[in-house]
This record gives C-alpha cells, sequence and structure tokens, in this order.
C-alpha cells in the first residue's frame, strides 16, 4: 500500500473493497479452477489405477465393479471435476487468442454446451451402471 | 492525426529459449488435448453401461494399434498436466519463485512425466495389454 494520497488508482475506495474487477466475478473463476485441479490432483491417480485393474476384464465383471458405489460415486466426482476445469480452461484459452468478439461468444458457448454435455452423458452412463439398467 | 511511434512489446520470438517458456505452453496444449479426451472417457463409460457387445467394440478400438498410440498420448498429457498444475499450485502457494527453482521443479516435471507414464503402462503390459 502506497502511503496516504499518494495512491494513483483510479478506483474507488468501495470497487477496491470489493475486489470483484473490470468481470465483476472477483477471483471466482480461478478458486474454482483450483478447486477443481486439487480434486483432479487426488483422483486421476485413484482413476488411473482402475482403468489399469479394468484391463482383460470382461464386460459384465467391468459393470459389476464400477457399479460398486465405491467406485461409482469417486468415477462421478472425477468426470464432474474434469468437464468442469476444461470448461474453465478451455474458456481462458478463448479469451487469451480468439479476439473477433463473436467468434468468441460462439466459441465460449460451444466449449461450454460441449462439457455439460460430456459431463451429463458421463453422468447418465454411471447411473445406468450402478443401477445396471 | 500521426501515428505516435510507440515501442512494441517484443513478440516471443525475440526470447532466448527457455524451458519455463516450453512447459508454459505445453500446459496449455495438453490442457487442450485434454479437453478433447474427456469427452472420450465418457464415450467409454456410454459403451460399458450400453452391453456386452459395445463394449467389445470400444475394447478392441482402444487396443487396436492406432487407439494405442491415442491413448500413450492421451496418458503422457494427463500425466504431464497434473505434475506441471502441482507446480502451479505450488506457485500459488506462495512457493517456488526462484530462478534456481523454476529450473529444478521443470525439470522435475519432464524427467517424472516420462518415468511415471512408463510406470503406467508397465502396470498396463502387467495386465496383458501389448505394447
Amino acid at each position: 500500500m502506497s502511503a496516504p494520497g499518494m495512491d494513483k488508482s483510479m478506483r474507488t475506495p468501495l470497487a477496491r473493497a470489493r475486489g470483484l474487477g473490470s468481470a465483476k466475478g472477483g477471483v471466482h473463476h480461478w478458486w474454482v479452477q483450483r478447486l477443481t485441479a486439487v480434486a483432479l490432483a487426488l483422483l486421476t491417480p485413484w482413476f488411473l489405477w482402475t482403468l489399469v485393474s479394468l484391463i482383460g476384464v470382461p464386460h459384465p465383471a467391468v459393470a459389476h465393479m464400477l457399479g460398486d458405489p465405491r467406485r461409482a460415486l469417486p468415477l462421478l466426482a472425477f468426470v464432474l471435476a474434469l468437464f468442469w476445469h476444461a470448461k474453465l480452461g478451455l474458456q481462458v484459452v478463448i479469451e487469451d487468442y480468439v479476439h473477433t468478439r463473436w467468434m468468441e461468444i460462439a466459441l465460449q458457448m460451444a466449449a461450454t454446451f460441449a462439457c455439460a454435455g460430456g459431463a451429463l452423458v458421463c453422468v447418465y452412463a454411471i447411473v445406468r451402471i450402478m443401477f445396471a439398467l | 492525426m500521426a501515428t505516435p511511434q510507440r515501442p512494441l512489446s517484443p513478440f516471443t520470438d525475440i526470447y532466448r529459449w527457455q524451458i519455463t517458456m516450453t512447459l508454459s505452453i505445453l500446459h496449455r496444449i495438453t490442457g487442450i488435448i485434454l479437453a478433447v479426451g474427456a469427452f472420450g472417457i465418457a464415450w467409454w463409460l456410454l459403451a460399458v453401461s450400453a452391453s456386452d457387445i459395445r463394449y467389445r467394440q470400444f475394447m478392441d478400438l482402444a487396443t487396436s494399434v492406432p487407439g494405442k498410440i491415442v491413448l500413450a498420448g492421451f496418458s503422457y498429457c494427463l500425466i504431464y498436466h497434473l505434475l506441471n498444475g502441482l507446480r502451479h499450485l505450488l506457485w500459488d502457494s506462495g512457493h517456488g519463485f526462484e530462478i534456481r527453482q523454476f529450473y529444478l521443479t521443470g525439470w522435475t516435471v519432464v524427467v517424472l512425466s516420462f518415468v511415471l507414464t512408463g510406470g503406467l503402462w508397465f502396470l498396463a503390459m502387467g495386465q496383458g495389454i501389448s505394447p
């Protein structure tokens, strides 16, 4: 903090106290990206280990193993964190490199819809596996 | 009005190559690849939920030579992005900003990413996947 009277900031004290910035979202995007990152850092080694343990296992046993809530619930957490994290990451890449406004908005929508769709498909499949539908 | 001759900020090709910039751009590239690959996970789960035949069709494709090349690439991207992501979390916690530490953690990520991907495929081969 600079000395009193030396602050060159154009922001009002209220705006500084709110800390929301021009996007009006503050650090929300940053924080959720880190939150999902930590979740994925914990779940990914488990996911890879599960995949390896399923190699060569016939389908009924695979479905039975993945339908066990002890695997299905972490798997749900994994795919939800994964698509959420992907959406946030793609958003930043589009913001950084696409400068034609209509194209940027179209891509942001497409990325969001695609990630939401991917997550929904995963939830649908996992629920189906869990309840052997 | 005359266009003011302001100095431009130097573009990336003006800089000497450094590992830090390479790992940074690789983090983005692997992130984009993983976002696409996430739909492969959705595809796999759909196949498991559908039927025995659909699962076998998926596994035949996944264990074909092109399938294994894609999976090898995807697994490397996943492990690289995970390790470099931990490096990012270290920075977020306010640590690792000494130049020496940038190089140390950077090369650790490079070496570990290859070692762990190799280890994963060694385990997969132990389960009966042929290289």
